[in-house]
């Protein structure tokens, strides 16, 4: 028997719970741990994909590169405040889920705890930042300028 | 291609049901060919919706297993069809599609779901399984979760204050809940008041519990075949006289989640074939999963202009009588949401509503009916337009 080979597996770790153990693109989550929220850009199309795609449906080729989203600014297209959860994600109830516009691409994740519902507004201005869980768990949250 | 006919439809009883998901649809299946007068040895081809039988019963590949349950020839093939809650309905598409090509003559299309036998954070996980799992589970997205969004958006947009609207939308929950009360197949049969809705317990801000529809069980089976075939089974052949599907990709790639394109693509496709307009159509079973959904089909589908259909229900636009009578059966509000099964329950509705054989919740002299099935988070839209 040889030895056995390791798995890459780096994407079980992102958010709460994730289904995902490998991927494509997998460095999103070693650049998570660098404090970057990472998309990708077609080189030739000069296309953002937020979440990072491998492949380009623009111009059918692989040469994409990594950009960090954590510079862009973008606006709350909307939220909810979730009371309830599936699954695995009792403890972080209640949560706030939301969708931001980048222009170029949107995010779909979660609002900072820290932010009161009272303040959260559609249309405010918000960027993305890393956000570090337990059991080494590691997510990214929107945060107010 | 040919016409394309519904010589029969049926479903059970949706609600709790203690039988397996095979036995449920081997039931209603049999069932349909009974009352179209056939015999199993008639159907060529076996489509079958169903989304959870994996790991709720442990059931991959559930359609061969049916087949033979119900006697179905080995020459004629069996295969699930999976699209989340739009399941049954792309189905009874693809059955229409190959019978109008010729392929087929006689199809059963319609599915089943067993949903009760799982408790609700499970339930919630499996349902939130036809979201994206690598970026949109991690973050813990449920569909109430995903129409809770499409409401706060949808009153900041048209600047409606979230307190009114929740009024409207509650308001498409008693409509709802009211033509549940006439459909004895209907999993709640029960009348609620405005203020039921708005003293339940918060889900997802701003759902509450009864702007939700249930998990459910049920099964539910259509006849798809030709013109001449359809005449010869029943005096009442219903015709499928345009349809339309369309994709979309996670809710991070979607333009607008208060108008959901993939269903106004789809609609034209469905209007167009048709040759009828949203003014034409006399009944309408639409996709109410929560009151907010029924609010941004009928604007989508062209019942109301976009920001124009939230008070429908409260105007009694949407009610029998009304603009357009939406969701008679009860909807997936009241009736239930077996989600494989769903669309199949609908195009029965509508098969009964064109028969003129719904009962105290008839619209009087309905001739054109329309069937609108969501799947995901707007990800599967598929419509039929039928006839009488
Ligand atoms: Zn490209």
């Amino acid at each position: 028997m040889g030895k056995k080979k390791e798995i890459d597996d780096r994407f079980k770790k992102f958010g709460t719970k994730s289904f995902t153990l490998t991927s494509k693109v997998n460095d999103f989550i070693d650049y998570l741990e660098k404090e970057k929220v990472m998309g990708t850009k077609c080189k030739d199309c000069n296309i953002n994909f937020f979440p990072p795609r491998a492949d380009c449906a623009s111009c059918l080729k692989s040469d994409l590169e990594w950009f960090d989203a954590t510079n862009d600014t973008g606006e709350l297209v909307t939220f909810s405040k979730m009371k309830y959860g599936p699954i695995g994600f009792e403890k972080d109830l209640p949560y706030t889920i939301a969708l931001v516009d980048f222009g170029d691409y949107k995010i779909f994740g979660r609002i900072g705890k820290n932010i009161a519902d009272k303040d959260i507004q559609i249309g405010m201005k918000m960027k993305v930042k890393v956000n570090k869980l337990d059991n080494d768990r590691i997510n990214y949250i929107f945060e107010k300028i | 291609m040919r016409k394309v006919a519904i010589a029969e439809a049926c479903m059970t009883r949706f609600g709790k049901h203690e039988k397996t998901s095979l036995e449920l649809f081997t039931e209603i299946g049999l069932t349909t060919i009974n009352r179209a007068g056939l015999y199993p040895r008639d159907i060529q081809a076996l489509f079958l919706g169903n989304c959870l039988g994996g790991f709720g019963e442990g059931q991959a590949h559930m359609a061969p297993f049916v087949h033979s349950a119900m006697g179905l020839p080995m020459s004629s093939p069996a295969m699930r069809f999976e699209c989340a809650c739009a399941t049954a309905t792309v189905a009874i598409r693809n059955a229409a599609l190959l019978v109008g090509a010729g392929v087929y003559d006689i199809v059963l299309a319609g599915g089943v779901e067993k949903t009760t036998n799982l408790s609700t954070s499970l339930a919630t996980r499996t349902f939130a399984m036809a979201s994206h799992a690598q970026y949109e589970t991690p973050v813990g997205i449920t569909f109430p979760g995903v129409f809770a969004m499409a409401a706060h958006m949808y009153a900041d947009k048209y600047n409606i204050p979230l307190i009114e609207l929740k009024k409207h939308m509650a308001e498409v929950a008693v409509k709802n809940h009211y033509y549940g009360s006439k459909n004895l197949k209907a999993h709640f049969q029960k009348e609620i008041t405005v203020n039921d809705v708005l003293s339940g317990i918060m889900v997802a801000d701003p759902l509450q519990l009864l702007d939700c529809c249930p998990f459910s069980d049920g099964a539910s089976a259509v006849l798809i075949t030709t013109e001449e075939k359809a005449k010869k089974i029943t005096k009442k052949p219903i015709y499928i006289a345009g349809m339309g599907q369309a994709s979309a990709g996670g809710l991070y790639v979607q333009q607008d989640i208060t108008k959901a394109m993939a269903r106004k693509t789809a609609s034209k496709q469905a209007y167009l074939e048709a040759g009828i307009k949203p003014s034409d159509i006399d009944v309408c079973e639409l996709h109410d999963c929560f009151t907010i959904a029924e609010i941004i089909a009928i604007e989508a589908l062209g019942f109301f202009k976009a920001g124009k259909g939230y008070d429908a229900a409260t105007k009694r636009h949407t009610y029998i009588g009304g603009k357009v009578a939406i969701n008679t059966s009860g909807g997936l509000k009241a009736k239930g949401h077996p989600i494989g099964a769903t669309g199949a329950a609908q195009v029965t509705e509508i098969v009964e509503q064109l028969r003129d054989e719904a009962g105290k919740r008839q619209v009087e002299g309905a001739k054109i009916g329309f069937v609108d099935t969501m799947g995901g988070d707007f990800g599967t839209v598929c419509n039929i337009i039928l006839t009488a």
